[in-house]
């Protein structure tokens, strides 16, 4: 009975999408009607095809999805690092702004792609796959919703490809982190509903009776961030059949939302949920219970508690009251205390198994990201400081701070668990090469220092150059003068770049490798493929 | 209900609320006993790493 009902509703779906392209009155808009008009009729068919197939009642956890979600994350994280360094070439040298791809493929259209898939391809399937891993881990059940998995992987990744296409085709509202137009963030918010039932369900049936710290930050992820994406998107769509939209608020008051929303995005996305993957993948790969299970709960509380008001600082020296961005520039120093709380806690579960740094990199890797966390969140409250900030902002240290936080510990944690998931998704006795893991180890650093450590010496340069005044009071530089001086840190930047990249390419051939090649795990003889 | 009357109520009620919320939690993690159900938990996730469990270990 379900699959009539949703036959007909994707069925009914396919003619008003191909209606909508017809009568859209934008291309980007049409095109995106046809994307979604695919999308249906795909499921259509594929709803069809399996109508009346007697299936077997599902047993043990779902994987499949956290299957698909690690191939996902791997295949959009080359994907992101490959757009983001040819963006790199093209800050260094102009002419890679081809003539031909004039109006798409410059940089203003792909810096925002390069920054959304990093962020929300590479980073969202992360965690989406990895909550699904660890919430059913810790539940001891299986994922609550039936299907509803899949319909979150896949309905992610539809508005992912919406997205990346909107960008390259003009089809934005122009906030940072929250391009997307009307129509993709109202597939979102369904998406994420959906998300929130498939999680919170599994918790309410598990067998557990606590539930686990990691789930606490993957929840406190999901709530928060629907809370920020319906409050920053909202908007009056010009017409139902075209892609503008005007913002409800305006002025200032668009301003700190637009900043509260980016910061939350940064302290929700990037760190909240990114610490559920830590507080579940640290302790299993060092096979040790975390360090301090009170201080995971008090760094949980006071991160939740503090990250929501830090919005403000982005926003000194602007039309923003005073009281305003000194409220965000005290409580990002007040910051420091759960950040660093939580980098001591997640370093500290190696105490007795600091040996293991030495024998398995995949460790290294975890251990690295949580100290480019510490890093990195010690440098961020320093840059809130309103002095510190006349000199930073604006200036490449900016782009140098979110990439030791990015790179550094979203990504090297990502493939950490995306190393340590391969073989247990996939039933594998261990990865196909350790030494390879060392590669993308030592090559994803040294890009992580070459590119931080230019942006540090370009972004204070800059800075001081844009503020050089002479004995008449006269400023010394013009723009064009720091745009030329960068130039060589350009270059360094891109190589980090290439570097990083690169290594990200080592970790698909060896988790494909390990797929294919690596012997199947022994003790589960129900499991193993016929040979 | 003005931004002004919300404003005063955020930075006193609200404020005071929160930080009585923070501290009671501080104090909830370091009650008598907190110790063995966090090592409970802890350790949990070294269990039900193939299958789901059969039985409630919830009390």
């Amino acid at each position: 009975m379900w699959n009539y009902i949703k036959l007909a509703v994707l069925g009914i779906a396919v003619v008003l999408f191909g209606l909508a392209a017809n009568y859209g009155r934008d291309f980007g808009y049409q095109i995106h009607a046809l994307i979604f008009m695919a999308a249906a009729a795909i499921t259509f068919i594929y709803t069809l095809r399996t109508t009346g197939d007697v299936k077997a009642q599902p047993e043990g956890y779902f994987d499949g999805v956290v299957r698909y979600g690690v191939i996902a994350t791997a295949g959009w994280g080359v994907v992101g690092f490959l757009v983001g360094t040819f963006i790199a070439f093209q800050l260094a040298f102009p002419s890679l702004n081809f003539e031909f791809l004039q109006g798409h493929g410059n940089f203003g259209r792909l810096r925002p792609l390069h920054t959304s898939a990093v962020i929300f391809a590479f980073g969202g399937n992360a965690l989406i796959a990895s909550s699904f891993y660890v919430v059913q881990r810790t539940s001891a059940a299986r994922l609550f919703g039936g299907g509803l998995g899949w319909f979150v992987f896949w309905g992610y990744n539809l508005f992912i490809v919406l997205a990346a296409t909107g960008y390259v085709l003009g089809v934005t509202q122009s906030k940072e982190y929250a391009e997307p137009e009307w129509y993709i963030d109202l597939w979102l918010t369904i998406v994420w509903v959906a998300y929130l039932v498939t999680f919170m369900g599994t918790i309410f049936k598990r067998k557990e009776k606590h539930i686990y710290v990691a789930n606490w930050f993957y929840l406190s992820f999901i709530v928060t961030i629907a809370m920020l994406h319906i409050v920053n998107n909202l908007v009056i769509p010009v017409s139902f059949l075209g892609s503008r939209s005007v913002m409800v608020m305006s002025g200032v008051q668009d301003a700190m939302t637009q900043w509260w929303y980016g910061h939350n995005a940064v302290g929700f996305f990037l760190t909240a949920g990114f610490l559920g993957m830590m507080y579940y993948f640290v302790p299993k790969q060092a096979e040790r219970p975390v360090f301090s299970y009170k201080l995971s709960i008090i760094h949980f509380w006071a991160l939740i508690f503090l990250y929501i008001w830090a919005g403000p600082h982005h926003l000194h020296y602007t039309a923003l009251p005073d009281w305003a961005s000194t409220l965000g520039m005290v409580f990002s120093i007040v910051l420091w205390m759960p950040s660093w709380g939580g980098m001591i806690n997640g370093l500290m579960t190696l105490s007795g198994a600091w040996d293991k740094l030495r024998t398995d990199p995949v460790i290294r890797m975890m251990v690295i990201s949580v100290g480019f966390y510490g890093m990195s969140t010690f440098e961020g409250p320093m840059m809130s400081i309103r002095a510190v900030n006349s000199l930073s902002h604006y200036t490449d240290w900016t782009i140098g701070h979110v990439h030791s936080g990015a790179l550094g510990w979203n990504g090297m944690i990502t493939f950490g668990a995306l190393y340590f998931l391969t073989p247990r998704l996939w039933n594998r006795d261990r990865l196909y090469s350790l030494g390879l893991v060392s590669w993308h180890f030592w090559l994803a650093t040294i890009g992580i220092v070459l590119y931080a450590a230019s942006m540090w010496v370009t972004g204070i340069m800059e800075g001081l150059m844009w503020r050089e005044v002479d004995s008449q009071g006269f400023l010394v530089n013009a723009f064009a003068d720091t745009v030329s001086a960068k130039h060589p840190m350009y270059v360094v930047r891109a190589v980090g770049g290439v570097l990083y990249l690169t290594g990200a390419i080592i970790m698909c051939y060896n988790l494909i490798m390990t797929v294919r090649r690596s012997p199947a795990k022994a003790d589960v003889p129900a499991m193993a493929p016929a040979e | 209900m003005n931004y002004h009357i919300l404003r005063e109520f955020a930075d006193s009620w609200v404020l005071l609320a929160m930080f009585v919320f923070f501290v009671a939690v501080i104090v909830w993690v370091f009650r008598p006993g907190s110790r063995k159900d966090y090592q409970d938990v802890s350790t949990s996730i070294f269990r039900n790493e193939d299958t789901p469990a059969e039985k409630e270990a919830r009390t």
